[in-house]
């Protein structure tokens, strides 16, 4: 079950699959920029971004509703921004009172809350589908290429390849738990929410202990085995002709994108 | 399935350039200075530890345990990281825990990943360090409590500082949000101290060499109290002040053109009479949220100017 929590990568051969994860990684950050400058009410630049998405889902073989499908999990994070709406400005749409107070949606705050949630909501299918055609190895390569310190992917790298084993023992400890804390029929196990803190703390400390013991072990094994302090890959990144051309395509219909908004 | 412990990561589009380019150019100074520090201290064998380390950090957010209100407690981990790590490593830590988030489960978004580092990482490891840094010498239930209290505070600046992010942003209204913000991770601030405690007071009893003197004291030195004081005075400051007073807040912006004006309207102001609605009208509740910010700090410095003298080995 656990294994392929952590992999977004759909294996295929499509063309963006094939594609230099550098350029793939330049183009969801300029897509991220350009929807981030577009004004409010730029319904039609809204559209033509999307269609870019879409063409885009078509164009790695993974179906035209992949990102789709994916792309609600940054609404919850719409609450923080739900106070928009009442920014003044414009005629007023409604008016309600809540806590004591009188709040009043306003057209403009309508038109920003929703430009915002759309805009967000166009972005976060870039990075679902960043991640979804590029090995998560090649990624970090490609963050490398970008002048990211290689410090930090390395540690990304590290991240990446321990999480499985860390979630496992996770699993491990809540399994354990579980199994201790039985309960009466009828009663919820489990006494004051201190003790439950408590308890958490501990399994906490009891993972911080196996996972610093085995950095020890992994540590030496890497040094057993030629560790020189760079970990290097075999698979050495190269743009062809088609990168290039592909790229300047997608900047040229993403800064179209900025026209339309206008 | 893999639920954030705080919601305090920003995705995109929530900021605007401008604010989510000064967040990215902190975090990337901040950063510079943490690289070369740990470069110092501990050379090669940083990567592969700090690299556990992340994943520990990373997997124990996943460890959450039922408060009977219907949410559950989670770990951010950021001062318990600086406390087991050094401020540094911790940092550093933190960012790949963040970055890893938004890279792969989008967890936040990717311009804002730099506000997000600087709320969720930065801040917090310098508000958890400088607070133990201030406890050295002292006993293990001093220790302890200036941990929890550490723990509470950082997601507490975090709240702020993202509420203020949003703000400057023009995403959110800056007393609803602030107030909201603070509110909700002051619950949350209670599980963070909780499990940051009971797992120091763990490690504590297991593995004493692990958090002793030595390995704390070698990485960092007595300006951290300072940074982690003057954290907490910003936070403990802004936040009465933005909730309570923010028409000062927003013309002192609005004047210096920071936030960006809106068109004139003879509407009358929605939140003209908004108070924290338990203590009333705005002036009380300004001179009350000030004056148990001033007793906070004045206890803070004094327990400052008691930990920068030498502590009696």
């Amino acid at each position: 079950m656990h294994s392929n929590l952590f992999d977004r990568y759909h294996d295929k051969q499509s063309f963006l699959h094939h594609l230099d994860p550098r350029v793939k990684v330049v183009l969801t950050v300029a897509f991220i920029v350009s929807n981030v400058l577009l004004t409010d009410g730029a319904w039609l630049a809204f559209a033509c971004a999307w269609s870019l998405i879409l063409i885009a889902n078509l164009l790695s073989q993974l179906g035209w509703s992949f990102t789709l499908r994916r792309s609600f999990i940054a609404l919850p994070f719409a609450l923080a921004a739900l106070s928009s709406l009442f920014e003044p400005g414009g005629p007023a749409l409604s008016s309600f009172m809540f806590l004591g107070a009188k709040f009043t949606i306003t057209y403009f705050g309508l038109l920003r809350f929703s430009s915002i949630l759309i805009r967000s909501w166009l972005s976060v299918q870039a990075a679902i589908l960043l991640v979804a055609v590029t090995p998560f190895p090649d990624l970090l390569h490609a963050l490398e290429h970008l002048r990211v310190p290689k410090i930090i992917t390395t540690i990304i790298a590290f991240l990446y390849r321990y999480l499985f084993v860390l979630t496992d023992e996770v699993l491990r400890l809540m399994r354990a738990r579980q199994a201790r804390s039985a309960a009466a029929p009828g009663q919820r196990s489990g006494g004051s929410v201190m003790w439950r803190a408590n308890v958490t703390g501990n399994m906490v400390g009891q993972l911080f202990l196996r996972s610093y013991e085995r950095s020890d072990r992994i540590y030496n094994a890497m040094l057993a085995r030629g560790y020189a302090g760079q970990i290097r890959t075999l698979h050495a990144h190269t743009l062809t002709r088609r990168d290039w051309w592909f790229g300047a395509l997608a900047i040229a219909l993403i800064l179209s994108l900025q026209l339309i908004g206008r | 399935m893999l639920i954030s412990p705080t919601p305090l990561h920003i995705p995109e589009v929530y900021l605007s350039l401008p604010v989510a380019l000064v967040c990215w150019i902190i975090t990337a100074l901040t950063l510079s200075v943490a690289i070369r520090r740990t470069n110092q201290s501990l050379g090669e064998r940083q990567i592969p530890l700090m690299g556990i380390m992340a994943a520990f950090i990373f997997a124990a957010q996943m460890i959450n345990f039922p408060t009977g209100v219907g949410v559950s407690g989670h770990l951010l981990g950021g001062v318990l990281a600086a406390i087991l790590l050094g401020p540094w490593s911790a940092m550093l830590v933190m960012t790949a825990v963040i970055a890893v988030q938004g890279l792969l489960f989008q967890d936040g978004g990717l311009t804002s990943m730099g506000a997000n580092i600087l709320n969720m990482g930065l801040l917090t490891a310098a508000i958890g360090y400088g607070f133990y840094r201030a406890a050295l010498g002292r006993g293990r239930m001093t220790k302890l409590i200036f941990a929890g209290l550490a723990a509470w505070l950082s997601v507490e600046a975090g709240a702020l500082a993202t509420s203020l992010e949003l703000w400057l942003s023009g995403s959110a209204r800056l007393q609803v949000v602030t107030i909201a913000m603070l509110a909700v991770h002051a619950v949350i601030g209670l599980g963070e101290a909780a499990i940051t405690v009971a797992a120091l007071g763990f490690l504590m009893r297991t593995r004493p060499d692990l958090v002793d003197e030595s390995s704390a004291s070698t990485q960092g030195g007595r300006g951290w109290i300072v940074a982690g004081l003057l954290v907490t005075v910003a936070t403990l400051f802004l936040a009465p002040f933005a909730s309570a007073n923010p028409d000062g807040l927003e013309r002192v912006a609005l004047d210096l053109g920071i936030v960006p004006a809106h068109p004139a309207t003879n509407l009358p102001a929605p939140l003209a009479n908004y108070a924290i609605p338990a203590l009333g009208n705005t002036p009380i509740s300004t001179v009350v949220a000030g004056a148990i910010g001033l007793v906070i700090v004045t206890i803070l410095i004094i327990l400052a100017g008691r930990a920068l003298r030498k502590p009696q080995s």
